[in-house]
């Protein structure tokens, strides 16, 4: 039965030609209307997430809704040809995967449980175009964002579940990203959705009263993804941009629904992360430390739109935790060298953040910045106040930068033995070459002795 | 839709009064859920070191004592509620005075057919 061959092979086109393609090449030939197809191609790019959000709603059911979803673009194939673009293709798509779906569920088995939920609703016949508001797809989305970021579920459901729903990411693609088998990435899916369902996870907007930290819980599955696409913790090379542009992409689309601060923060601190992409690895994909970092590489448009979104708050009371972290990248991206640096601003950033959020790592990143400022002593006394706390003993940037320090302050041995222990900690490919290069760099004991 | 709340905590470590002043907040919740629509049952459980075990193995009855798993939060009590959905579950979780201190765990009820209307006491 083609037209629920997307689910079986759990197949999720990023693309409608490729969806087309998958489905078969009888609907290809038929479809000479070479505008209506690019029309179809670029609105299933841009909008299918969002007709599918909408159809969660209508349908109440992920997996009805998604077969729904693919179902309303194979008839706007057929159809459009014929008749010519609708006036708003969205709401049509929405009108037809409803109606596709309504069929769908009375045709088959595994649905008819749901069939009962549906037919409460008064109105299980028409839904006309007019009805459908832009606004409610809007709110659709959130829905969908708050349900996949939903707090009860684990965060690498939550993580899995964004990129599948959301994004519309395929389970291949989110298996590369984080490095394990599609069967994982499946099966973490599938079970996630029986959650949804069976303990009935809420398919809205939360109340006032719990808005402010599940808006929390979807800013952190956000930022997760970045820093999972940023820094990869495993695997040999250091950044998955494909992660990094979804979590962009996410960030975007959540400041356009809900601009707060926060939002706002979380974008420019992204943002301003991934325009160094490019300079912070070398040809041979190993890293290259940010005072080193050929500056002329930094992406300026990117810098620019971080700009702008910090200057909004710029002049606010209650500076959001994401808001101090963008301003802190935000002056090294306002440096036009290593050395023109204001160090002082940062350490001052840095104090704020760590009233808005004690955290060790934290703290950790705020001896560097003193360190860069008042040079190396001062640093490692803060740095040994973080050790001595113990929390911080297996994290190994700690480590790496107790050794930097160590380095600069020409402790030598003690610097080496800091490197073996944060190569002990890590083994992402690009850190381990670097911790090495770096040990290996290190002058020789007896070097070190003639140094004044 | 029906959820269970199982609350865990930490055995012995509550003197008399506080115990009852958990009791005395726990009656005030159930009587505001039972204002609502919400209640169904709820009830504190005595110590696992009145728990008795029993299993049937090849049709022998096989009875032991006390807490199956050494670990240190116990089954303390439920509450049986009803709820619009998860949310709705986890806010009551959350007013139940024992998530101050131990941990209350939200599972959906299963409903299946054919089972007896209780004689509910009052």
């Amino acid at each position: 039965m083609q037209r629920s061959l997307w689910v079986t092979l759990d197949f999720k086109p990023r693309s409608f030609l490729q969806a087309i393609c998958h489905w078969g090449g009888r609907q290809m030939q038929e479809f000479s209307g070479r505008h209506a197809r690019q029309e179809l191609e670029r609105i299933y790019a841009k909008d299918s997430r969002r007709v599918f959000a909408t159809l969660v709603r209508l349908l109440g059911d992920f997996d009805l809704a998604e077969e729904a979803t693919q179902d309303a673009f194979a008839a706007a194939l057929e159809h459009w040809q014929v008749a010519g673009l609708p006036q708003n293709p969205v709401a049509w798509l929405i009108s037809t995967g409803r109606f596709k779906g309504i069929d769908a569920l009375r045709k088959e088995t595994r649905f008819r449980s749901l069939l009962p939920q549906l037919a409460n609703e008064s109105d299980t016949r028409q839904l006309s175009e007019e009805d459908i508001q832009a606004e409610e797809i809007d709110d659709d989305t959130l829905r969908l964002i708050f349900t996949c970021c939903h707090p009860s579920l684990s965060t690498t459901a939550n993580m899995a579940l964004t990129l599948r729903e959301v994004c519309g990411l395929s389970t291949d693609e989110i298996a590369r990203a984080f490095l394990c088998s599609s069967t994982t990435v499946a099966q973490r899916i599938v079970r996630a959705k029986a959650k949804i369902r069976d303990a009935r996870i809420p398919y809205r907007i939360p109340s006032a009263e719990d808005l402010g930290d599940r808006k929390h819980s979807v800013r952190r599955v956000i930022y997760l993804l970045f820093n999972e696409g940023y820094s990869a913790t495993f695997g040999d090379s250091l950044t998955r941009p494909d992660l990094c542009a979804e979590a962009i992409r996410l960030g975007r689309l959540l400041n356009r629904l809900m601009p707060d601060s926060e939002s706002r923060g979380l974008l420019a601190l992204m943002l301003l992360h991934e325009s160094r992409r490019t300079a912070r690895t070398n040809a041979e994909d190993d890293i290259v430390l940010l005072e080193d970092q050929n500056r002329s590489l930094w992406n300026r448009e990117q810098i620019e739109e971080a700009h702008s979104l910090l200057a909004v708050d710029n002049a606010s009371q209650s500076r959001s935790v994401y808001w101090l972290q963008a301003a802190i990248a935000s002056v090294h991206a306002r440096a036009s060298t290593g050395a023109d640096t204001d160090w002082n601003e940062i350490v001052s950033l840095y104090d704020q953040l760590i009233l808005a959020e004690n955290s060790p790592v934290v703290a950790l990143n705020r001896a560097v910045a003193v360190a860069m400022r008042d040079g190396p002593q001062p640093g490692l006394v803060l740095l040994d106040e973080i050790s001595q706390a113990g929390v911080l003993d297996d994290y190994y940037l700690l480590h790496s930068a107790r050794a930097e320090l160590l380095r600069r302050s020409g402790r030598f041995p003690e610097a080496h033995a800091a490197y073996d222990r944060a190569l002990q900690l890590t083994c992402q490919g690009a850190e381990v070459r670097f911790l090495r290069r770096r040990r290996e760099s290190l002058p020789s004991n007896e070097d070190s002795i003639k140094i004044p | 839709m029906k959820y269970m709340l199982l609350i865990y905590g930490e055995e012995c470590e509550r003197s008399d009064a506080e115990r009852e002043a958990c009791y005395v907040e726990s009656c005030a919740l159930a009587h505001d859920l039972n204002a609502n629509g919400k209640y169904i049952s709820a009830h504190p459980l005595h110590p696992t070191s009145t728990a008795t075990r029993v299993r049937l193995r090849d049709g022998k009855r096989l009875i032991t004592d006390g807490p199956f798993a050494e670990t240190r939060e116990q089954l303390g009590g439920y509450f049986l509620i009803d709820a619009t959905d998860l949310d709705d579950a986890m806010n009551t979780a959350a007013r139940i005075p024992m998530a101050r201190t131990g941990t209350v765990e939200i599972r959906p009820v299963i409903e299946i057919t054919g089972l007896p209307q209780a004689v509910t006491a009052a």
